[in-house]
């Protein structure tokens, strides 16, 4: 079997085999939401806390970075490069105290995370890709980019976060995939 | 270990193949006795691991070709450049051993319970859960009308062929050729598209339940067509594969 080149093996997770193509992994169709109509808003309890429209986000402070991406199917990718607008950022705009939330998306794809991994762990809501506008089929207009779980955490078409009390699963974690999904502790299903 | 195992935990287990049948020059289908396989259904996939003599192991999700209550079968096309598909497809012989985890994945599934009409749309080896699916609507005697479109490049990549050209009975496979068609060819030629799709696929009024699987790029364009034809998103089932 082909190995990894010898400076990438302490990057792939166990399992993980590096790839330079960049797969899909959907559950349905890819929705196209017209601009005009998108925004990005944190719930809570029903209610919502804050919204923002395309343009509004455009103007918060984004950064580029360079991350590793691991998808569950057992594909990793290095060294990918993303724009996009810090979550802490998002949430700091708003008064929470909530422990877990569920990103929701466009298409009604939600998955669930511990609010801690993504406000005190790098994480973004990205809508550039290698220096272009996010294309549809990655997630685009923008997608949740959290780079330490395995990439169905990231959710595409991504339009807010529901701030929640309990750890409640998302999509892929009702239909038999892990509630965490630690790449380096392959945590790929349910159980694991 | 079934017995200390968690509840609901897939955990890797010793298959021993039991055949390959060549089905392709590139895909083959290999027959597998898993002691304490939990049973499936249609449209699931599994994990493979192979482990080298040095401990490096490589894993790959394939999907299971075998209706639900059947013995476990994949079938695996081999891909340029694949290390694990290669050696599933060229070296792996009846009576070796392969670890193997599942079934995962509980969306794209079918039984009868979820009705239809049924469109199941392939691209390439994505016939794989689709066979599956109407192996398994044969096998439950079920009703539920049913049409296979079918997207390869020539006839000689056709996989399953002889078994899908037995479906009558409410089941209905069509072909279509992308790259080449052979004299006297009377299934479709070229990509699935909107005209392909509106000639056909259920009429969205018929409340229809598709399932698309094959690479990405065909999957885009079919689910995008489907729901452009008015099947609504939720009633739009997608896997894809791309990459190694």
């Amino acid at each position: 079997m082909r190995r990894e080149r010898a400076e990438e093996q302490d990057r792939v997770p166990p399992g993980q085999h590096v790839t330079r193509d960049f797969p899909v992994l959907s559950a349905g169709p890819t929705p196209h939401t017209p601009m005009s109509d998108w925004t990005f808003s944190i719930r809570q309890g029903g209610s919502t806390l804050k919204s923002w429209t395309w343009a509004e986000f455009q103007e918060l402070p984004a950064e580029t970075v360079t991350v590793d991406i691991h998808c569950v199917t057992s594909w990793s990718k290095l060294g990918t490069v993303w724009r996009g607008i810090p979550v802490r950022t998002l949430l700091d705009q708003v008064g929470h105290d909530a422990p877990y939330l569920q990103a929701f998306s466009d298409g009604g794809y939600t998955t669930n995370l511990p609010v801690e991994d993504v406000s005190t762990r790098p994480a973004w809501v990205a809508f550039e890709y290698d220096g272009q506008p996010l294309e549809p089929e990655h997630g685009g207009p923008a997608r949740l980019l959290v780079p330490h779980l395995y990439f169905w955490k990231s959710a595409k078409w991504v339009r807010g976060l529901d701030l929640t009390a309990d750890n409640e699963p998302g999509f892929w974690e009702t239909y038999g995939y892990h509630i965490y999904g630690d790449p380096w502790r392959e945590q790929r299903y349910a159980g694991d | 270990m079934a017995g200390t195992a968690v509840r609901g935990r897939l955990t890797w287990q010793v298959a021993t193949v039991t055949s390959v049948r060549r089905e392709t020059d590139s895909v083959a289908t290999i027959a597998l006795d898993v002691p304490d396989w939990p049973g499936h259904q249609a449209g699931q996939h599994l994990d493979v691991r192979l482990t080298d003599e040095d401990g490096y192991s490589a894993e790959r999700s394939y999907s299971i070709a075998a209706a639900d209550g059947e013995p476990v079968a994949i079938t695996v096309e081999r891909l340029a450049d694949g290390e694990v598909s290669s050696y599933l497809t060229e070296e792996l012989r009846a009576g070796d051993q392969l670890e193997l985890r599942g079934p995962i994945g509980r969306w794209f599934v079918w039984g009868p319970d979820d009705g239809g009409p049924l469109l199941l749309v392939a691209g390439g080896s994505g016939v794989v859960p689709l066979r599956a699916i109407l192996r398994h609507r044969q096998r439950t005697g079920s009703d539920v009308p049913a049409r296979l479109l079918y997207s390869s490049r020539t006839l000689a990549d056709v996989i399953y062929r002889s078994e899908l050209d037995q479906y009558g009975d409410g089941a209905e496979v069509i072909y279509t050729l992308t790259r080449s068609q052979p004299p006297g060819w009377t299934g479709y030629s070229g990509r699935v598209d909107a005209a392909m799709l509106a000639r056909v696929a259920w009429p969205a009024a018929e409340h229809p339940l598709a399932f698309v699987c094959g690479p990405t790029r065909f999957v885009e364009a079919v689910a995008g067509n489907l729901v452009a034809a008015g099947y609504p998103a939720g009633r739009v089932r997608t896997e894809r594969f791309g990459g190694t």
